[in-house]
């Protein structure tokens, strides 16, 4: 593998860290299995590029994208507390919406952004003979910042808060915690950092692209699954970090799947790898149970 | 003080499985007086509970929490009037969450939350102290998950935070029900100290007449949702577990077909 491949894989496991995080959030944080990632994804990428293209700060249209997510989760969360529909639900009616949503706002299945100015530019040399470090560069510092924010909220009085609503909504609200609230605002959390990887993610790529979506929450999941399992840990500042560690080594495992030619995969075997790797990763934690049950009979 | 007034509650209203299960119970409890709860399964306690804490809502009839009326007010609301400690070890405390982090959460019981570090040094402190109180050894493993502790240890540190904030009633849910004898013991004992020192007043639901009649100042009878019992003073102090048997069969004028539950 090249080193600018290898930069590739970083960068893009960079953003999905950041969408691994807001998985984080919805899924094991507040325990509620959310899809609307597959819409509010492209939806901040959407929202990003049509302000881009616009002639708008991209900064502005990292940040209205972020915000777009945070509605779409809001939507998602006050369907399932305020109407009562099933939480999967509740995010597949979501996500469908965005689609059109999407659609939309873009005006086109596609929105190109080649040449416009990106959070990225700013930084890359005229020849763009940089772009290949840069990118990463700029995207490691957002996703550090994002972490430590993430550390810092959930060690406040309202995280802690949200994280007992997750566990344990009864003892909750016996405490006095708004638990409705604090599922609105975390799905609204959730999807803002989604949205902004996706925002991200077209800054990245040049351009928007509608399906871009397909398969977010899978990607997400396997992140927080891979690195639960390499780094198992009630503490939360080593979770988002075992979160971010396991949104690069996915797409790390991904690259060089697809890189080694003996092996015979090509791109369109993406989707495919992907629901090996979640498979295995979530199996592997009770193999390992198994094992150690094994071994303490034998000794 | 708590006042509750012709509390009706039905399960599954209009269903062949609707279960009235509060017919017009009302019931006094004066500011730190401790009442102990008893009555055969059904017979309403934990629905009682349950309304006082807003955990579900009557279908008529009025609750109030010293002058204020809370028959509407949801269970997050009442918090900073309504302590409580749930039957189960595992849903008084959360899971997950270190023993200090819990103890975070009902210190601001009831107080609004901002975006200030949960833990301080001067909380962690009394978090300590508090724990040292129960003689466990739990204040030098303030940072250990909730869930590695058994389940007395729970009740015990649950009790601990029902009592880290003031309140206006705390509630306690057969809150020894799931402890072997000898950790009921402590933590009924415990429970005393905890009510006596902080001048609580108390309501502890219960499926053992002696402990009904052993803890508190008086001891109501619930059956059928209503209150059919209602013993304090020197007249609960003479009281044996088969008085309270007898009385209960003489008013109800009918045999208890599970008191080998009762007397346990």
């Amino acid at each position: 593998m090249t080193p600018i491949a290898l930069m590739g894989a970083l960068e893009i496991g960079l953003i999905f860290a950041l969408v691994a995080l807001g998985v984080l959030i919805s899924f094991r944080i507040l325990d509620f299995p959310d899809l609307t990632a597959d819409g509010s994804f492209p939806l901040g990428g959407a929202v990003a590029a049509t302000l881009i293209a616009g002639g708008h700060d991209p900064w502005l249209a990292c940040g209205f994208g972020a915000l777009a997510g945070a509605v779409s989760g809001l939507v998602t969360a006050w369907l399932h507390v305020r109407l009562n529909i099933l939480q999967l639900l509740a995010s597949i009616l979501v996500m469908i919406a965005l689609y059109s949503i999407n659609l939309r706002i873009m005006g086109a299945p596609n929105m190109p952004l080649i040449g416009s100015p990106t959070v990225f530019a700013p930084f890359i040399g005229e020849a763009l003979e940089n772009s290949w470090l840069v990118q990463p560069a700029v995207l490691a510092v957002i996703i550090v910042a994002a972490k430590i924010a993430l550390d810092l909220f959930f060690a406040s009085q309202t995280g802690l808060a949200m994280r007992a609503t997750g566990a344990n909504p009864r003892m909750a609200r016996a405490q006095g915690v708004a638990t409705e609230r604090m599922v609105l605002s975390g799905m609204a959390l959730s999807n803002a950092l989604i949205a902004l990887a996706g925002a991200l993610y077209v800054q990245t790529q040049g351009g928007a692209d509608v399906s871009m979506g397909v398969g977010t929450i899978v990607v997400g999941l396997a992140a927080v699954i891979i690195g639960e399992t390499l780094l198992p840990s009630r503490k939360l500042w080593v979770i988002t970090l075992a979160t971010i560690i396991g949104a690069l080594l996915y797409r790390l495992l991904i690259a060089v799947a697809l890189n080694a030619d003996f092996i015979g995969l090509q791109a369109q075997d993406l989707n495919l790898i992907t629901a090996l790797l979640v498979g295995g990763a979530l199996v592997l934690p009770q193999l390992k149970a198994k094992l150690r049950r094994k071994g303490g009979k034998a000794s | 003080m708590m006042r509750a007034e012709q509390l009706f509650k039905t399960f599954n209203p209009g269903t062949p499985i609707e279960n009235p299960v509060l017919r017009g119970l009302s019931l006094t409890i004066e500011s730190g007086q401790f009442v102990t709860v008893i009555g055969s399964n059904g017979a309403g306690k934990s629905t009682l509970l349950n309304a006082i804490s807003g955990d579900l809502f009557v279908d008529s009839g009025s609750l109030h929490i010293d002058e204020q009326e809370v028959t509407r007010v949801p269970a997050w609301q009442r918090a900073g009037m309504v302590a409580r400690v749930f039957q189960d070890p595992m849903a008084g405390t959360c899971e997950g969450l270190s023993i200090e982090e819990n103890m975070a959460l009902a210190w601001h019981r009831g107080r609004s939350r901002g975006f200030g570090r949960a833990i301080r040094a001067e909380q962690r402190e009394l978090f300590r102290d508090k724990l040292a109180m129960l003689k466990l050894g739990l204040e030098n493993r303030l940072a250990d998950r909730i869930d590695l502790l058994s389940g007395g240890q729970r009740q015990a540190v649950s009790l601990l935070m029902a009592s880290l904030q003031p309140s206006r009633i705390l509630l306690l849910d057969e809150h020894t029900a799931a402890l072997d004898p000898k950790t009921a013991a402590f933590v009924l004992e415990l429970t005393d100290r905890i009510v006596q020192e902080n001048k609580l007043t108390a309501m502890m639901v219960t499926h053992s007449m002696r402990q009904a009649l052993d803890h508190g100042h008086r001891t109501v009878m619930l059956h059928q949702g209503r209150v059919v019992l209602d013993v304090s003073g020197e007249q609960r102090k003479q009281m044996q577990v088969s008085d309270l048997l007898a009385m209960f069969e003489k008013t109800r004028g009918e045999q208890i077909d599970d008191d080998a539950l009762l007397l346990g």
